[in-house]
């Protein structure tokens, strides 16, 4: 399974990919694995104030519904509206083509609380 | 948890396992939409070496069979198959089944994983507190294993293992032969509405027949197949799963399982409480919604008309087919007949459905 360098991870299987302010959001390969074949997400709406650790929307596969949960605190500055027309991405391509958001972050200190790839990974195989 | 004697190949072939009525039993190997479309397209490979098998047999097998069914016994010959359930007094089902005719005086039930004791001891009862006494209940669950190869493809790749010709098998009957030089109960029946077998042979030659079928089918693209494709198979074809549209609470005349109670045959168990319903008039029916809107309806989410909550889903799902969420909702009877839009409830969202003619797909 592949977990990029580059990402920070939380113990809910969330990504965040920092660029300056915005981060983006989406979920790790594991979590894709664990839902099997994805049918729909339901995200929020441009201008939506996240907060770390608070549910912002949903990710259904034919067997499961899953909350996802915001790793960071910010408003919503980009939606990616791929994904209510092809779920499937986030199974194809989690860390690409099946971002889900991106948020101007409003606490920028509350990355220190993630994970990085190594610690995500051995969090998984204790899991 | 109790494990079928293929467990150790699902877990080979990288099945994802889960918890299925006290049983630990393969959810998906590939992919629950690659699987169902596999089945609909070419075929599948599904264990049900979980579902129980009970023998009813002896001079007075045929008349306690009417007495405990709802179906019409009398109706069928000998390598027939009929589907059936077994109710309470009160009109609700104890579980839904698939008898077996060998002979007039030899039956043999298939009934589901979870209800296997609770379903023996039912009988038992019945038999005890009955006038019947000249005929054997036997349990043998533990004795069968059970594999369904189930799709368009399914009676080419049986023919290259068997030398009973499975053309000749029509749906809803069996025959007795050997598949792959295994003794095996070849039935044309199956829960995915494809062409399909139930395949029964001795619990210690599953492994064996499991293979053999593999082996055979792969190369015309046979997968192993797991519950969740079980699942959304059964569903786009509106057929009732026990514990969902079949339950002590649901009367089978409000699940659309009239066809299956023979009200007229004599007395049965549970007879006199559903001619009643009927002669009353039925308060709920079971119908098909799909979704105009997207979103997955899920069991238990509530039916809305009006903002009233006029019932619930009892089976929902994203259809692999249709690309739509689709659902078995019981919802009031005049609901039911009418016209009024309807949604479903999911979580915030009321999402808009429409009323189908079942089957889905």
């Amino acid at each position: 399974m592949d977990f990029p360098e580059e990402l920070k991870y939380t113990e809910e299987h969330e990504w965040v990919l920092v660029e300056g302010e915005i981060a983006t959001i989406g979920i790790t390969e594991f979590a894709q694995d664990q839902l099997g074949d994805v049918v729909f997400a339901e995200l929020p709406e441009v201008g939506d104030e996240l907060v770390a650790g608070k549910t912002f929307g949903v990710v259904e596969s034919v067997k499961a519904v899953s909350d996802i949960y915001s790793p960071v605190s910010g408003e919503v500055v980009e939606i990616n509206d791929e994904l209510p027309d092809e779920p499937e991405v986030l199974n194809t391509s989690p860390y690409e083509d099946g971002w889900m958001l991106k948020l101007r972050l409003s606490n920028p200190d509350e990355l220190d609380a993630l994970m990085d790839a190594a610690a995500y990974q051995e969090f998984i195989e204790q899991d | 948890m109790k494990k079928t004697v293929l467990n150790q190949l699902h877990h080979q072939a990288g099945a994802r396992m889960v918890e299925f009525g006290g049983w630990e039993m393969p959810v998906q190997y590939a992919g629950v939409i690659a699987e169902h479309m596999a089945v609909r397209e070419a075929a599948g490979l599904f264990d049900v070496s979980h579902m129980g098998e009970i023998e009813v047999s002896g001079p007075q097998a045929f008349d306690f069979l009417q007495y405990a069914t709802t179906n019409d016994v009398a109706g069928l010959v000998d390598g027939q198959v009929q589907y059936t359930a077994l109710c309470y007094p009160s009109g609700g089902v104890v579980d839904d089944l698939t008898l077996y005719r060998f002979a007039a005086d030899n039956y043999l039930l298939c009934v589901n994983a979870a209800n296997i004791d609770k379903d023996f001891a039912w009988l038992q009862s019945l038999l005890a507190d009955s006038d019947f006494s000249d005929l054997r209940l036997i349990n043998r669950s533990a004795e069968y294993a059970q594999i369904a190869l189930q799709g368009p493809l399914s009676e080419s790749i049986l023919a290259e293992l068997t030398d009973t010709d499975p053309g000749t098998i029509k749906y809803y009957h069996f025959a007795e032969g050997e598949v792959a030089g295994i003794p095996t109960i070849i039935s044309r029946t199956g829960y995915t509405g494809e062409d399909g077998f139930e395949c029964y042979c001795p619990a210690a030659e599953g492994v064996s027949l499991w293979q053999a079928l593999m082996d055979a089918g792969t190369p015309s693209g046979l997968v192993p197949t797991g519950l969740g494709a079980r699942d959304t198979l059964r569903l786009e074809k509106a057929y009732a799963l026990y514990g969902h549209e079949i339950t002590a609470e649901i009367l089978p005349l409000e699940a659309r399982l009239a066809w299956i109670v023979k009200l007229n045959k004599g007395d049965f168990v549970g007879r006199r409480a559903l001619l009643e319903a009927k002669e009353a008039g039925l308060k709920r029916k079971l119908i098909g919604l799909k979704l105009t809107e997207p979103g997955v309806p899920r069991e238990s989410y509530p039916v809305l008309c009006d903002g009233c909550e006029v019932g619930y889903v009892s089976s929902g799902t994203m259809s692999p087919c249709l690309r739509q969420g689709i659902a078995l909702v019981l919802v009031e009877a005049e609901i039911a007949d009418g016209t009024q839009p309807l949604q479903i409830g999911i979580r915030k969202r009321h999402v808009a459905a429409e009323r189908v003619k079942l089957p889905f797909v």
